[in-house]
């Protein structure tokens, strides 16, 4: 079985993020980019599965630029085989994306995709359950674990309620919570070795191009700020300014 | 005019509180609001849905199929109940999250997640980057507005209403590929962290789940719910349903208590329209302070016990 995994180029989790003066967006020249920390774990899932036999290949997918291939390398140095970087420049919305991942699952056949649940750009929380809608097969979202057993994956899910479990046919979807598992660090040597890995690059109209639809962004605003209130000197004072505010 | 579906939430028996607050957010968008209820012998959760104020028709389908809220099978009847609708609306918990996307790529469309505010029929706004920015959104005309409404930024729409309940026979299948197999609960019955009043929360510091009993008890003096970091979650001294912010619930209690807790961006995110934020750490320059409300540089081992004591 392969495992195709989707790989997002964002800006650094630990960056603040400041909204450009012209509301245009949000700043991203010289700041640090990584892979949306979603998808490094679905990667490692996916490295799990394959190192504990249940898979032969894990391809590593990205949207975007040449600027993504940094990603894509981080991701074949992590473990990945190989590599697919579809071209395209500038931001694609979920629509597109699952369109671009239903050509790319086409052609290679996985057994299973692995996405982040959300990137956390956009926040939105959608792509890997339209790719799954598009290419008419089950979606296990916001996963905690997965077990695979021959055709079928029993997959633990992070829901408002506690832990829902569910039992998806493969080939599936999953997307992935924070708590599957925590990614591997990547050693010098694997960055050396991932230089000779194969990466290739396709033309987004190769895969049939965007879905169209797009919503159009306008206007990034600040959101409102919260100010810095009072302290208060001990647990005492504590309830008395609760009370005092009618909050107890 | 607008023609407006909202989606309900539930468990099988009880109308989730979301369902009401995407009817406020259907309410500001404007138009006639219906609400589907899918399920299996749903009548009760119908009648729930019946009693929002502001609601025309509660539409309910029964179908074995559609007993579990699986995504396969109830996006496939979303999209087929779609049709005739200018908008279709879910609250942004994960049962809206799982569901919705995959209706709305069945419709052909993208779609609005965490609608924030209501700019105009199709125009929203919406947070992006952890809360850092808000984005103005609209979706093309001809297009069906698919979207979720941030639960943190709408009230519950009233009970009063007297919707009249039509009984939708499926037009859907099972899809045959996804079974259900179970929920495991792991809140007990304090009260739901989505809509209590009073929230208290507990982070990294409690080094354990005994720790965290401290917590519960004042909690349970001001029947407050009880929240955490995600620290907390990962470190297993709570359960992953208590974890509030980014990943977690988007909360606003009227007070909101954080223990312990250090202020992380993505923390911040799920608690920035709760009315007043409490925090207590030991240390001074620990960020969440820069955006509480009323701040206690303590040891929480010490103030526990303490709140406990005059809380009577
Ligand atoms: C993609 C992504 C998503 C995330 N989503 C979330 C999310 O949804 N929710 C979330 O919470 N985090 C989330 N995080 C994690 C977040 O970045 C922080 O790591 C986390 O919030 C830290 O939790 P904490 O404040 O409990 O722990 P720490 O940051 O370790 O803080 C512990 C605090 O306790 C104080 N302290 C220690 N002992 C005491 C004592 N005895 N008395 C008083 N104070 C004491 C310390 O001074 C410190 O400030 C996410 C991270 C990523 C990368």
């Amino acid at each position: 079985m392969k495992i195709l995994v989707g790989i997002k180029r964002v800006v650094d989790y630990n960056v603040r993020v400041r909204v450009r003066s012209d509301g245009s967006g949000v700043e991203t020249d010289g700041v640090k980019m990584s892979i949306n920390p979603f998808d490094e774990i679905a990667l490692e899932e996916a490295l799990r599965i394959k190192e504990a036999g249940n898979a032969e290949e894990v391809i590593v997918a990205s949207i975007g630029s040449n600027a993504c291939e940094q990603q894509l390398r981080t991701g074949l140095a992590m473990g990945a085989d190989r590599a697919i970087r579809v071209d395209h420049d500038g931001p694609l919305q979920p629509l597109s994306v699952a369109k671009a991942f239903l050509g790319l699952v086409e052609r290679e056949e996985p057994g299973l995709v692995i996405l982040g649940k959300q990137a956390i750009d956009d926040d939105n929380n959608q792509t890997g359950q339209m790719l799954a809608a598009l290419w008419g097969r089950p979606q296990a979202t916001f996963a905690s674990k997965i077990v695979l057993d021959g055709g079928s994956a029993t997959v633990t899910r992070e829901v408002d309620a506690g832990l829902e479990t569910i039992t998806v046919d493969l080939p599936a979807v999953v997307t992935t919570d924070l708590r599957l598992n925590e990614p591997r660090f990547v050693k010098l040597p694997d960055i050396m070795k991932a230089k000779r890995k194969p990466l290739d690059v396709v033309p987004l109209a190769d895969l049939g191009g965007e879905a169209g639809h797009d919503l159009a962004y306008g206007n990034f605003a600040p959101p409102p700020k919260r100010e810095r209130g009072i302290m208060v000197e001990d647990t005492a004072a504590l309830v008395a300014e609760l009370k005092n505010r009618g909050l107890l | 005019m607008s023609k407006i579906l909202i989606i309900a939430e539930h468990d099988g028996d009880t109308l989730n509180p979301g369902t009401a607050k995407a009817v406020s957010c259907a309410q500001a968008i404007g138009g006639d609001i219906d609400i589907l209820v899918l399920g299996e012998d749903i009548t009760e959760v119908a009648t729930q849905a019946a009693a929002i104020d502001g609601v025309t028709t509660v539409h309910a389908t029964s179908a074995a199929h559609l007993a579990a809220p699986l995504a396969a099978n109830w996006a496939a009847e979303i999209a087929a109940a779609a049709d005739g609708y200018s908008h279709v609306l879910a609250p942004s918990s994960t049962f809206g999250k799982d569901v919705l996307p995959r209706a709305a790529a069945l419709l052909g469309v993208n779609m609005v997640s965490d609608i924030a505010a209501v700019d105009g029929e199709r125009s929203f706004k919406r947070p992006v980057y952890a809360g850092n920015a808000i984005a103005e959104v609209s979706v093309p005309d001809g297009d069906t507005v698919v979207a979720t409404a941030r639960t943190a930024s709408w009230p519950a729409a009233k009970e009063g209403g007297s919707a009249t309940v039509n009984e939708r026979p499926a037009a859907s299948e099972d899809a045959g590929h996804t079974r259900y197999v179970g929920l495991e609960s792991g809140g007990g019955d304090r009260p739901d962290l989505q809509t209590a009043r009073i929230v208290l929360s507990g982070g990294r510091a409690f080094g354990s789940a005994e720790n965290f009993e401290q917590l519960y008890t004042v909690a349970d003096k001001l029947k407050a719910g009880v929240g955490a970091s995600r620290a907390a979650v990962d470190a297993g001294y709570v359960p992953n349903d208590m974890q509030v912010g980014q990943t977690g619930k988007i909360i606003a209690p009227e007070l909101y208590m954080a223990f312990g807790i250090s202020g992380a961006i993505q923390h911040i995110t799920g608690i920035k329209d709760a009315g007043t934020i409490v925090a207590v750490n030991k240390d001074a320059d620990a960020p969440i302070f820069e955006i509480a409300d009323i701040g206690l540089v303590a040891d929480l081992f010490t103030v526990l016990p303490e709140l406990e004591q005059q809380l009577g």
